[in-house]
């Protein structure tokens, strides 16, 4: 049996490790075609992401959201719903959380009012793709890629700075910021305490995620309702048949997906940020889905990749810094590591495509996604 | 029966080693043309292993292949395509919202000025349903078809790639009476005009009718060979399992106690949302065996899963225990109904593939103690009950970790079997409980039904298999069209009188 669980653990990686490899390869060919120095360059992304303190502080900081946003679409694959919505739901759970971070001063636990804002932000947001997919069965890809507009227009309209011919401010918009569109900065008694101060910049949020990472694994794995959910996601049928409400689950899941996402937007603005702005989008909702598929959507492997990715969006500066090649590049690495390792898994998942046959040794690449 | 020298398909010393379990050793066989082999085996014998060694699925750990005499690699099932192997699985591998067309062109299309030929596909699969014997409307969409018919498109696209040689793994696994009778013809012609078969099934009957030679396994290895002219059910029976099976079952007279389920002028639409059940009313009682007779497609699904709260009534009463479920969830028939359900569909309704054996084995009590306290799952209970229950069943499988989705069918289905007869219940609903299952086992099984009577349980038995009906039930209801059309006590039923109802004759009362 421990041996068995040993295998399994290794064929889980395999395809990860594989990808990842594979991905800086293919990004090592694309700049040696166009001249540089992958060596060079490769080296300079190392040095940004570990090369010392500053480049450790990095890494951890950028990938704060990436866990959160991780694990808010592997959930929703454990239910075998496809969350492309992250975004949407982090830049919702960013507004929320700044609309209780810059008012209610001498609130007490204004933090945790504020955090819970952006959670309630972010379950909102998953709410309406749930209760549309379970009563009117419209997909909740769609839904949640529409939603996603929604946020962020919602979310620029909120700090509108006004028109010159006298347009109505939006109801966040600092009126300190002249034309600008933002927020005030949040108050001090809402904001996330340093672990390490300046210069490092690392705040609690890391450990907040990598709790809740912890939390989400005891969830999908160790209690009823993650059973309850991963049977859902296996065989909606079945599940029916064993007695679970599928339609519960399904909107349920997508609240937890969304309030997962929400909690990331509402750390990085209280943590770090301080203040909303148009230009933070919620970027790091999309690359959720990477660190999903790349965690196997299990949220030990999320911890993993979000590191992993953290790491790579940590080194890029020095990277072009040192070696001249466009930070840009990593970008398209994490385009290819997507591309790797999910082609096979999107493709199963959107079309419920299941294996021929017995789950023969051709599946045992596929044996990890606890479907 | 005289052989070309050379044989078609032959496997030489074939041996194929899963993690933890042996499915075949040193195997040996030979198939020629116009030869109609069936292999016969205990569940978990190593038969469908083999067959997908041949086919390319699997890569044996040791031994040859050979084809027309010249030993071959296959990697893929492409490879052994292209030799003239062709496979119909147990579980068909049709795209359901595709046409036939599409579905037989597949992975093979006719292109013609860069374009797809369809007509080109079209006019092929013509000439091959007229052929041989297959008759199929080539525009149709697989999922508006029987299951006897998707097996003809399986079957058919075999032959669109020119197969000489065609594995058929349980085909009648699945079929009716009446498509066995269909399928049998086909083989037959299919026999004539120089193909070669390996059969594989666990009714005796049907071997010992459609086979040439009979080859049989256990425990991955040939322990025998057998002649279908002298051969006899019993024979084949103790060849296989290696002990005297009895083939009918003992059991007492029924002490029937107060109705236990209840259905009154029952109404449900099937899934293409035509009437399926028009005003059924049937009752069970304690301690007896009810058996619902009838040709597939007449309700039977329907009303099984009417009853269990998988599909909605429209119309009419279920009243469990006397209480009234019409509209109660699954949930609350399996719990508070307490009421166990072997599905007709286990793939579909009665398993979770990806888990493993231990989680299948509680995978609608999960939230009930002691498998789950306080919300959270209790793994030591569980494993604790697994154990218990692979012994008791002999459901053969390396360990409960082991992934439920690769125990052999047979094995799947007593894990879905064990799973509903091991809790306290006052009714039994069991489709097909004995599908795919071995006669080892079947005798087995039958015999828990029968105990599950004597506890005084109610037992409603649907089955596709007149023999199993008559051989278990104490009353026999009998369903044509969506009503039932007469219930016979056992002692008054006779094949024939059965025939005549399932075909919606009654007679009139003298
Ligand atoms: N993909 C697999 N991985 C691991 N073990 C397997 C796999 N496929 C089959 N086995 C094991 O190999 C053995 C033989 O299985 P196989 O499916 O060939 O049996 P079978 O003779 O077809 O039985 P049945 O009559 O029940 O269909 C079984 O013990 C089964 O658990
Ligand atoms: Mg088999």
């Amino acid at each position: 049996m421990h041996i068995f669980s040993l295998r399994r653990a290794g064929q889980l990686l395999v395809v990860p490790i594989l990808a990842v490899f594979s991905a800086l390869l293919v990004g090592a060919l694309l700049m040696w075609l166009f001249g540089d120095d992958p060596l060079a360059a490769y080296r300079g992304l190392w040095e940004g992401a570990f090369g010392s303190p500053r480049a450790w502080s990095t890494t951890v900081r950028k990938m704060t959201p990436l866990i959160l946003t991780g694990l808010s679409v592997s959930i929703a694959f454990k239910a075998g719903l496809f969350n492309i919505g992250a975004s949407g739901q982090f830049v919702v759970g960013t507004v929320c959380s700044v609309a209780v971070g810059v008012n209610f001063e001498g609130m007490p636990a204004h933090l945790l009012l504020a955090l819970l804002a952006g959670v309630g932000g972010g379950v909102l947001w998953g709410l309406i793709p749930g209760l549309l997919k379970v009563f009117t069965g419209a997909h909740e890809v769609i839904v949640t890629i529409m939603l996603n507009y929604v946020a962020s227009l919602f979310a620029a309209w909120t700090v509108y700075a006004g028109g010159t011919q006298g347009q109505t401010p939006g109801p966040l918009w600092d009126v300190n910021a002249g034309p600008i569109s933002r927020t005030a900065e949040v108050l001090a008694s809402a904001r996330l305490p340093w672990i390490f101060g300046e210069p490092y910049r690392v705040h609690w949020g890391v450990l907040l995620a990598i709790g809740v990472a912890l939390a989400m694994w005891w969830l999908i794995f160790k209690t009823t309702l993650g059973f309850a959910t991963r049977t859902v996601g296996a065989n909606s049928k079945a599940a029916r048949y064993a007695g679970i409400n599928v339609r519960w689950i399904t909107v349920l899941t997508l609240m937890i997906a969304g309030g997962v996402a929400g909690l990331a937007g509402a750390i990085e603005t209280l943590g770090l940020n301080h203040r909303f702005a148009p230009e933070f989008t919620g970027g790091v909702g999309f690359d959720g889905i990477t660190v999903a598929l790349l965690g196997q959507t299990n949220p030990l492997g999320v911890l993993l990749s979000a590191f992993l990715l953290g790491a790579l969006d940590a080194g890029s500066a020095r990277m072009q810094f040192d070696s001249g090649v466009a930070a840009d590049i990593i970008q398209v690495i994490q385009a290819l590591v997507l591309a790797f390792v999910a082609a096979p898994a999107i493709i199963r998942q959107l079309y419920r495509l299941r294996k021929p046959g017995d789950l023969s040794e051709s599946t045992v690449f596929s044996s990890g996604w606890g479907r | 029966m005289s052989h070309p020298a050379v044989p078609a398909l032959e496997a030489r010393s074939i041996t194929k080693i899963f993690p933890g379990v042996v499915a075949n050793q040193e195997v040996s066989l030979q198939v020629h043309a116009g030869e109609i082999l069936a292999l016969l085996g205990e569940n978990g014998a190593g038969k469908s292993t083999l067959m997908n060694v041949l086919f390319g699925l699997y890569h044996p750990t040791q031994g040859e292949i050979w084809v027309d005499g010249r030993p071959v690699t296959l990697k893929t099932p492409r490879d052994a395509i292209a030799l003239g192997i062709g496979m119909v699985h147990q579980h068909f591998q049709l795209v359901p919202v595709m046409t036939v067309i599409d579905n037989i062109m597949l992975g093979d299309e006719p292109i013609r000025y860069g374009l797809l030929d369809r007509r080109h596909a079209e006019e092929r699969i013509r000439a091959l349903s007229h052929q041989y014997g297959l008759a199929v409307d080539p525009h149709s969409v697989i999922e508006d078809l029987p299951v006897g018919i998707r097996q003809r498109v399986e079957i058919l696209k075999a032959l669109y790639r020119n197969a000489k040689i065609l594995i058929l793994d349980e085909p009648t696994a699945v079929l009716t009476p009446q498509e066995i009778e269909g399928l049998f013809a086909v083989m037959e012609t299919l026999k004539r005009q120089g193909k070669a078969m390996i059969f594989i099934t666990h009714k005796l009957k049907e071997v010992l009718r459609i086979a040439d030679r009979i080859l049989v396994l256990r425990g991955g290895r040939v322990v025998g060979a057998a002649d279908p002219q002298t051969a006899t059910q019993s024979q084949l029976a103790a060849l296989m399992v290696g002990r005297e099976v009895i083939l009918t079952v003992e059991k007492g007279a029924a002490r029937p106690g107060a109705a236990v389920l209840e259905v009154t002028d029952l109404q449900a639409k099937n899934d293409l949302g035509e009437p399926a059940l028009r005003g059924v009313s049937l009752q069970v009682r304690a301690g007896e065996i009810v058996g619902v007779a009838g040709v597939q497609g007449n309700g039977q699904t329907e009303l099984v899963e009417v009853i269990t709260g998988l599909r909605r009534a429209s119309g009419g009463q279920v009243r469990i225990g006397g209480v009234d479920r019409t509209h109660a969830s699954p949930g609350q028939i399996t719990h508070a109904g307490h009421c166990s359900h072997v599905p007709e569909d286990r793939h579909a309704y009665g398993m979770v593939d990806s888990y493993t054996v231990a989680d299948n084995l509680i995978l609608n009590q999960y939230a009930q103690p002691p498998f789950a306290r306080a919300a959270t799952i209790q793994q030591a209970a569980i494993a604790e009950h697994a154990e218990k229950l692979v012994k008791k069943f002999d459901v053969r499988t390396p360990s409960i970790e082991t992934p439920g989705g690769s125990l052999s069918g047979g094995n799947q289905q007593k894990m879905v079997v064990a799973r509903e007869f091991s809790r306290p219940i006052q009714l039994l609903i069991a489709a097909q409980p004995t599908r795919g299952i071995d006669v080892g086992s079947i005798e087995f099984i039958h015999q828990q039904i029968v105990a599950k009577r004597d506890e005084g349980v109610a037992v409603l038995l649907v089955s596709a298999e007149l023999d199993e009906i008559l051989a278990l039930s104490d009353r026999i209801a009998v369903i044509y069209q969506g009503r039932i059309l007469d219930v016979v006590d056992r002692a008054a039923a006779t094949r024939e009188g059965l025939g005549l109802l399932m075909a919606g004759v009654k007679a009139e009362p003298t």
